[in-house]
């Protein structure tokens, strides 16, 4: 079995053929990925017991001739910022280095009734803030591309696992870009739902009006078949929706003739590099499908960047405060007074991206500053998602760049946060507005990086999504 | 105890006092009667051991999120409803930011700019008139955990923390600045706590902390139209602490102001122990609670249909109690407030009251007998071993006369020891009325004949003396005979 290259339809098509057990399977895919992984760091550590468990499960219902679910059989790498029961979950940060919750997040309840085996946890940017994967602290991922670069972040881990083949798919979180960008740099697909499509229950916070989970594949089937798994109301999570789940992978027929695709001027403005030729000669497959393309507007675009900075440190701010040195094992050792415990565990247990940022948040919701940033940050987070309203009036799907450039260097932007910022800058705006999106594989550079192409749809049109990103990803195979 | 030994600021005189007008304002805090949490399914249950009536939406564990208790919702609008406050159709929840050991989250969920209700008030009786108190708003919010600094072998080096509160919801009250003496914010209190327990919203019980205070005041020369510096007050637990720290606080600050200084605004908290109240953190020190919408909630919308639903569920209030009380069962204004003090009591009352056909008298026997066994028993109404049923019946014997109100009283204490009913305690004991005429006639005579100075005085015109021959009718049949026809029977045979 070529491990590294299947797919859900073809763990699915072994089982079925007897070409091999859910726990030989397991097996193999662990032996393979913890042999694989020191070339990328991706997973920060495995559970084989739970794994072979999980396949064990898989096998009995095989023997009985049950349905063994969507997943029955498939390694999956869960982000190290979704809780698992049992399961250490650091959420890259030396604060939880060792937490081990008592619950399991929903997705990871509903992936693992589904069939999945999970193999591990995947490394990530602290608390789900970076773009490069560069500050977790347990060292940063590789790109499997080019492993002198960074996969991208925060989901970095996520993404260069299933790039490397070391799990069939992939849990990732995204807030400002965090699984499409990675998604991107790896050469993977990568999909933010909509908002309250999938639970946040076990997903641990960072900016929640922002957060969400999403699955990364190594083709769009795949990342659809796990989103329709997670996804759907769920009564822990009062922000996910009641609407129904379709079955994403019955519209994957190809046929994507007379869809309407809007290409926002403001994203391709001065966009005059690879990625550009790239998603430029994207779009003229696209054309090629029968899709009608057409240029849009959205206007607001240009304060994209400062809204969300504002808005996701104010919520990161109040959201990573219980991380006080009084639960969850780490503790300063100075921690005299009540004042000192505080400041010396977060001084210390904290890395530089996450002060930075509740540095930014405390500030920007402090008496008097309020009006003056968060409510105006809300109020042009109101006028992004008027844009997306207004545009899909017009069409169906929006084109962009995933981000302005490839995989960049170890290193090259650490010291640079506002460089950093900016990589987020076309991905920013989907999270802003709730709408799903997602990044599907679209060429690489002539140095061989990955360059990945957004699609962003309306509400709930993860369908529509699916079926324009498939079409594109059969003309490329 | 140095604090208590050294001397402290000399309070301004009575005459001071009387030349300035304090204006307070009170902010209290009511745990809702719900059997879960707010935002989890965990318990409300007191007294459970530390740390286990916890979950991870309570103890704030990483990725859990709030989901908002539908009961807790109704309970709140039934409170802001009995505080006749409007229902905002939209309310909104917010976190308010903070870092203590017993605050899981570093945050507090409740509410800021969208409250759940506001415009309300509340009308107290102060010195035989009735004034109206505004209530600005009622908002949720969760309640934190309890940090335990003492009773522990090592409470020197450690303080330990109970989650178990955490998440219990609670509704704060916010009055408007509208009592102008410690009186009155004390019978605002009461009217408070009564109206809450009338409505089953909560227990109120203060030793459990059901119900907890912070006081804002401050004072102004008399007929100033402007408020002075107010001084928040806090930790202030029972109602009498509530009239202890307010009269300390309005004799400091005029005594401030008489000795030509300026009251600080600043948090001050009460020591019950001393009466006093020290102060605490300065406005410049004061929290900036940073707050901003909670974004784990959607915004809370309340149905004009769902309000109606709830005002539906609201009982009978205590001053309209009151007043049926009076205007139907004849009561005076007192007795009526009397057996209205709590919901429980009022209950009682009325079914006493139904169950005798004799609605003064049942009040007589619930404020008199009954409140007397019960309160030397430390017993509560609810707990009472007579019913009010029972005591309904008791009280219709005698209104049937078929017992006397002496041999009732005899009666009551065998029911509150055997919990038996009336009749049942007449039956077994023969203590029946005598209502047969030949007995009654033999106790009537054996008196006259014991009797003859009297009898010669009442033949000679002085008939008072006929209640002295009642009485010794009455002891001779050991209450049981009838003194309306014991008096018809003397009379006949002494004419």
């Amino acid at each position: 079995m070529e491990i590294s290259a299947l797919t859900i339809e073809g763990v699915r098509e072994g089982l079925r053929r007897r070409a091999f057990s859910a726990t030989e399977l397991a097996t193999e895919a662990l032996r393979f990925a913890e042999a694989e992984n020191p070339k990328t760091n991706a997973y920060l550590r495995f559970c084989p017991e739970r794994a072979l468990e999980a396949a064990g499960r898989v096998d009995e219902k095989i023997a009985r001739g049950e349905d063994t679910g969507p997943l029955g059989g498939v390694p999956v790498a869960v982000k190290d910022v979704i809780v698992t029961k049992g399961l250490r979950t650091t959420c890259g940060s030396k604060l939880l280095a060792n937490y081990i919750p008592p619950y399991d997040a929903t997705a990871v309840q509903r992936l693992e009734a589904a069939g999945g085996v999970i193999l591990g946890k995947a490394n990530c940017d602290e608390f789900a803030m970076g773009s490069s994967n560069e500050n977790s602290a347990f060292g940063p991922v590789r790109n499997p591309a080019a492993l002198d670069r960074v996969p991208g972040g925060s989901s970095g881990g996520s993404a260069a696992i299933t790039a490397q083949g070391t799990a069939v798919v992939a849990l990732g979180s995204d807030t400002g870009g965090s699984v499409r960008q990675p998604a991107s740099f790896c050469g993977v697909v990568g999909v933010t739902p909509t908002y309250g499509r999938v639970s946040r229950y076990g997903l641990v916070a960072f900016a929640s009006s922002l957060d969400h989970i999403g699955p990364f594949g190594r083709c769009v089937r795949d990342a659809a078949t796990l989103l329709g798994v997670i996804a759907g109301r769920d009564e822990l999570d009062a922000t996910s929706a009641e609407a129904p789940v379709p079955d994403y992978t019955a519209q994957l027929d190809g046929n994507v003739r007379g869809l309407r695709i809007g290409l926002p001027r403001e994203y391709f403005n001065g966009l005059a590099s690879e990625t550009g030729d790239l998603i430029q000669a994207g779009v003229e497959t696209l054309k090629k499908l029968g899709c009608q393309v057409k240029e849009i507007s959205l206007p607001a675009t240009d304060y994209a960047i400062a809204c969300y900075y504002i808005i996701c440190t104010a919520e990161a701010s109040s959201n990573l405060a219980r991380y006080d040195g009084v639960r969850y094992t780490f503790r300063s050792a100075s921690s005299g007074a009540l004042s000192d415990m505080y400041r010396n565990t977060r001084g210390e247990g904290f890395g530089a991206e996450c002060k930075r940022r509740i540095m930014l948040g405390t500030y920007v919701l402090s008496a008097g500053y309020y009006d003056a940033y968060y409510l105006k940050a809300q109020k042009v987070r109101t006028l992004i998602a008027r844009d997306f309203t207004n545009a899909f009036a017009e069409v169906d799907a929006i084109v962009t760049p995933v981000s302005p450039f490839p995989a960049f260097k170890l290193g090259e932007k650490l010291d640079d946060p506002l460089q950093m910022y900016l990589s987020d800058i076309y991905t920013i705006t989907g999270d802003l507005a709730g709408i799903p999106c997602m990044s599907v594989p679209c060429g690489r550079t002539a140095a061989g990086l990955p360059v990945g192409m957004q699609i962003l749809a309306n509400h709930f049109d993860e369908a529509r999504m699916f079926r324009l990103a498939d079409a594109f990803e059969r003309s490329y195979r | 105890m140095r604090e208590m030994s050294t001397p402290t600021l000399e309070l301004a005189s009575a005459e001071a006092i009387a030349r300035y007008e304090p204006v307070i304002g009170l902010e209290v805090h009511v745990q809702l009667a719900t059997v879960t949490k707010i935002f989890c399914g965990c318990p409300t249950s007191f007294g459970a051991p530390p740390n286990t009536n916890v979950c991870p939406v309570c103890l704030g564990l990483p990725g859990a999120l709030p989901v908002l208790s539908k009961d807790a919702v109704e309970l709140a609008v039934k409170a802001a409803l009995a505080l006749n406050c409007q229902i905002r159709s939209q309310s909104r929840f917010a976190r308010k930011n903070y870092f203590y050991p017993d605050l899981p989250k570093g945050y507090q969920i409740s509410q800021y700019d969208e409250p759940l209700a506001e415009h309300g008030w509340v009308d107290i009786r102060i010195d035989g008139q009735t004034k109206r108190l505004g209530v600005t708003r009622v908002h949720m919010e969760d309640d934190a955990g309890k940090s335990i600094h003492d009773g522990f072998k090592d409470s020197d080096l450690y303080t330990y923390v109970d989650l178990n509160r955490c998440g219990t919801p609670l509704i704060e009250i916010v009055s408007e600045p509208d009592m102008r003496s410690a009186d009155e914010a004390y019978a605002y209190l009461t009217e408070l706590k009564q109206m809450l327990q009338f409505v089953e919203v909560s227990t109120c019980d203060m030793e459990k902390g059901h119900l907890r205070c912070d006081a804002n005041v401050s004072v102004r020369p008399k007929g100033a139209a402007n408020f002075g510096t107010k001084a928040e007050v806090k930790n202030v637990n029972s109602f009498r602490f509530v009239k202890i720290a307010l009269e300390y606080e309005i004799a400091r600050q005029v005594a401030l102001i008489e000795s030509g200084g300026e009251v600080a605004q600043e948090t001050r908290l009460f020591n019950p122990d001393t009466g006093e109240t020290v102060g605490m953190r300065s406005k410049e020190h004061a929290h900036d609670y940073r707050y901003f919408p909670e974004p784990d909630l959607a915004p809370l919308r309340i149905s004009d249909a769902w309000l109606d639903q709830i005002r539906a569920t609201l009982p009978e209030l205590p001053a309209q109690k009151r007043q049926r009380f009076v205007e139907s069962f004849g009561l005076r204004d007192y007795d009526a407030q009397v057996v209205t003090l709590t919901r429980a009591t009022a209950d009682y009352y009325e079914t006493v009251a139904a169950v005798s056909g004799d609605a003064r008298a049942a009040a007589n026997w619930v404020m008199g007998e009954l409140t007397g066994a019960l309160n030397a028993e430390g017993k509560a109404i609810e707990e009472s071993p007579v019913s009010a049923r029972q005591l309904g019946e008791l009280v219709a014997l005698i209104r049937g006369g078929e017992i006397s109100n002496k041999l009732a009283k005899e009666i009551f204490p065998k029911m509150l020891a055997s919990g038996e009913s009336a009749p049942a305690i007449m039956e077994r004991e023969g203590l029946k009325q005598i209502s047969d005429s030949g007995a009654l006639e033999k106790i009537v005579d054996d008196a006259i004949a014991a009797s003859p100075k009297q009898v010669e005085q009442y033949k000679s015109g002085k008939t008072a003396v006929l209640g002295y021959l009642v009485g010794q009718v009455m002891k001779a049949s050991r209450g049981q005979a009838n003194p309306g026809s014991v008096n018809e029977l003397l009379r006949k045979k002494l004419c």
